[in-house]
């Protein structure tokens, strides 16, 4: 088992009072699994890749365990979690179009990178490269600098410059989000790929594109505000959902599996709850059809059959 | 690259030849009989001695020759470095009494903007990174940079000039003293050079250590510092680039400063009797002297136009992102 995540609580600390983004999430994540991670937005999902990397000063653990590998990641203790990051644990982030810095050249600015962390730039040079290649782009991209590159093709040189030192653990925030359609295919094949060569042992793939995730994940996760509601793999959460929410999420999209595009999450009528006070119980019940008296206290995530996964008094 | 500083080049002379042309318009154009004028103002007892200057100022203006031949000799002149002759200071050629005012304005003004510049980036640096120098330096800079320039620099007129007594307070030598090159005159030199500096430094110096200390805070929040943080480098390596960055907008903010440099040092040469340009300025308005006006105008002209022009070759070389520009740019 590579990762595994029990009870993890994470606020955002406010003027207002805390944000509760994760409330109590569980789950776990196997050696080569990709896990689609998906929600409406405000569910949580960058929240989550974050938790698993590096807390924000306005972020607070209040509760839960992270392992990795076996091995406990104290993601409370900034200090401590230095060392895993970028060598167990690396992140594609949002914003993956401004996370280079402007004004280095890109090769500097990872032998910069990779010489703070301890890699001498020479032992790696030769893999940077043909990794560079291997998501089509050329090598020369690493004198250029960020400004003369499009936004795909920084896509990649970020996709490349997180996974170079073979985290166990890799984050990918909406990776595609940005890109056009051809370029997200290309993108995703990438990740695959990196997942196939074993540069990244497992994978958190977080998305709004449910029909792009079903063709690359092998399982899928959906969250619904701060909770998890529902895990399994990727054809069950599409042909064969079980939790209303994830019923509801995959109803809305079109012909989901056939068409590529357009997959997006809308049309679900309501709205999520804030989560400065979140309501109590389980937290879909005020746009669920089938809720009853029992929603009023918090389902738990139970394995409903083997491998699948949700939180639904219903399901159980 | 030389087709940008090529057309930097030609901007820089357009406006030079612009200011050329109004500082020529302006006594020309005015109302009055400006050669009238002047020398009314001219304390000249002696009726023959006027009658030469009247003389050789109608020359110079030349008005019975055609307008356009005016205006090419008046370039002529320019170009030979004859700015014509003082006239509160006649026979004086302008050309001779601008220089001798201009090392003083440039000793004042280069090492207060330069040395503000650098240190207030630095304190600014520091201060963004450390809370307690935080809470002291931006209160500081806030004051300083509120407090009006005549009242700090006659404040420290004040304390260190005449309560302490150490320095001197006005002129830019002592007057028992001629211009030479002794230890001596040296060292007055610089006893009466520091009070002045010293004003300009200080006031400029907030506005810069304010300025890097937000710029810097903005970078460390941006999404290449956060990547680089989540990948586990070291805050020495984030604030590199940070600082870096942050220095883009201040090397602009020092171009915009270098502009208007002219009306700092005025005043602090006035207020310090200092005898720079600006000062110079002052007597050349109080007399009416149209040539050593227009000399210094033009001085000043270019003077803003080479530091301009060296902060665009500056800068090209620190942002890539003018340079891509500057070759046509990918997308
Ligand atoms: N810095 C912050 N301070 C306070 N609340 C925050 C902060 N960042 C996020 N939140 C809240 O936490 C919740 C989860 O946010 P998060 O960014 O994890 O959502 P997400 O699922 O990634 O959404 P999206 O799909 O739009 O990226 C949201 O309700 C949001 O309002
Ligand atoms: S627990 Fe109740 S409210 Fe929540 S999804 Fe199930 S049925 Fe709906
Ligand atoms: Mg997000």
């Amino acid at each position: 088992m590579t990762l595994r995540v029990n009870d993890l609580k994470v606020y955002y600390q406010t003027l207002r009072g805390d944000v509760h983004a994760l409330d109590g999430v569980t789950f776990d994540l196997a050696d080569g699994e990709i896990m689609g991670l998906a929600g409406e937005s405000g569910c949580g999902k960058t929240t989550l890749g974050k938790s698993l990397i590096r807390l924000d000063t306005r972020m607070r653990h209040v509760g839960g365990t992270i392992e990795l590998d076996g091995k406990d990641v104290p993601i409370a203790d900034d200090k401590a979690m230095v060392p895993l990051r970028y060598h167990e644990i690396s992140l594609i982030p949002q914003y993956a179009m401004s996370a280079l810095n402007p004004t280095r050249k890109i090769g500097r600015m990872i032998n910069e990178l990779l010489r703070a962390r301890g890699v001498r730039p020479v032992d790696i040079a030769d893999e940077l490269r043909r990794r560079l290649e291997l998501v089509g782009l050329d090598p020369d991209v690493l004198n250029r600098f960020p400004i003369e590159l499009s936004g795909g093709m920084k896509q990649r040189v970020v996709m490349v410059m997180s996974t170079l030192l073979n985290p166990s653990l890799l984050i990918a925030d909406e990776v595609t989000s940005a890109l056009d359609v051809s370029t997200q295919r290309a993108v995703a094949e990438s990740l695959v790929e990196f997942r196939d060569r074993e540069y990244v042992k497992s994978m958190v793939f977080v998305t709004h594109d449910i029909s792009l995730v079903y063709q690359m994940a092998d399982t899928i996760m959906v969250m619904y505000a701060g909770h998890i509601v529902e895990k399994a793999s990727a054809s069950t959460i599409v042909n064969a959902p079980r939790h209303p929410y994830t019923q509801m999420l995959i109803s809305a999209l079109p012909e989901v599996g056939t068409t590529t595009d357009q997959g997006r999450l809308e049309g679900i009528p309501g709205t999520p709850p804030g989560l400065l006070n979140p309501p109590t119980g389980c937290r879909f019940k005020d746009r669920c059809p089938l809720a009853f008296s029992k929603c009023s206290e918090r389902p738990p995530l139970v394995e409903i059959e083997p491998g699948h996964w949700a939180a639904c008094w219903k399901t159980g | 690259m030389w087709r940008y500083i090529g057309r930097k080049l030609f901007v820089y002379l357009l406006t030079f030849v612009i200011a050329v042309t109004i500082n020529w318009m302006i006594p020309r154009f005015m109302p009055g009989d400006p050669v009238r004028s002047m020398l009314s103002r001219a304390s000249v007892g002696n009726p023959e001695a006027l009658q030469r200057m009247n003389d050789y100022y109608t020359g110079v203006f030349g008005f019975d020759t055609p307008l356009h031949e005016q205006y090419l000799a008046f370039w002529g002149g320019l170009l030979r470095g004859d700015l014509g002759v003082s006239v509160m200071l006649y026979p004086q050629p302008v050309l001779d009494i601008i220089l001798r005012s201009v090392p003083y304005t440039l000793a004042l003004l280069l090492p207060a903007i330069i040395l503000s510049w650098i240190v207030g980036n630095r304190i600014g640096a520091f201060a963004a990174r450390k809370k307690l120098l935080d809470n002291t330096v931006l209160p500081v800079g806030y004051v300083l940079t509120a407090m009006p320039y005549m009242w700090l620099a006659l404040l420290l007129a004040w304390s260190l000039g005449i309560v302490a007594g150490v320095l001197p307070t006005s002129g830019g030598y002592s007057p028992t003293l001629r211009p030479e090159f002794s230890w001596l005159f040296i060292s007055s030199l610089i006893t009466h050079w520091i009070l002045p500096f010293l004003s300009m430094f200080i006031v400029a110096l907030g506005g810069w250590a304010i300025g890097m200390r937000n710029m810097i805070i903005y970078e460390l929040e941006a999404d290449y510092s956060n990547y680089l943080q989540a990948l586990g480098a070291p805050s020495r390596l984030i604030r590199r680039y940070a600082f870096r960055n942050a220095m883009l907008p201040q090397i602009t903010g020092l171009a915009v400063q270098l502009g208007t440099v002219l009306s700092g040092a005025l005043l602090t040469e006035i207020v310090f009797n200092y005898p720079g340009l600006g000062t110079l300025i002052l007597q050349a308005l109080n007399n009416r002297d149209f040539f050593v006006l227009q000399g210094t105008f033009l001085f000043v002209v270019v003077g803003v136009l080479i530091a301009n022009f060296i902060i665009d070759i500056v800068y090209v070389l620190v942002d890539p992102r003018t340079r891509v520009q500057m070759t046509g740019g990918a997308a």
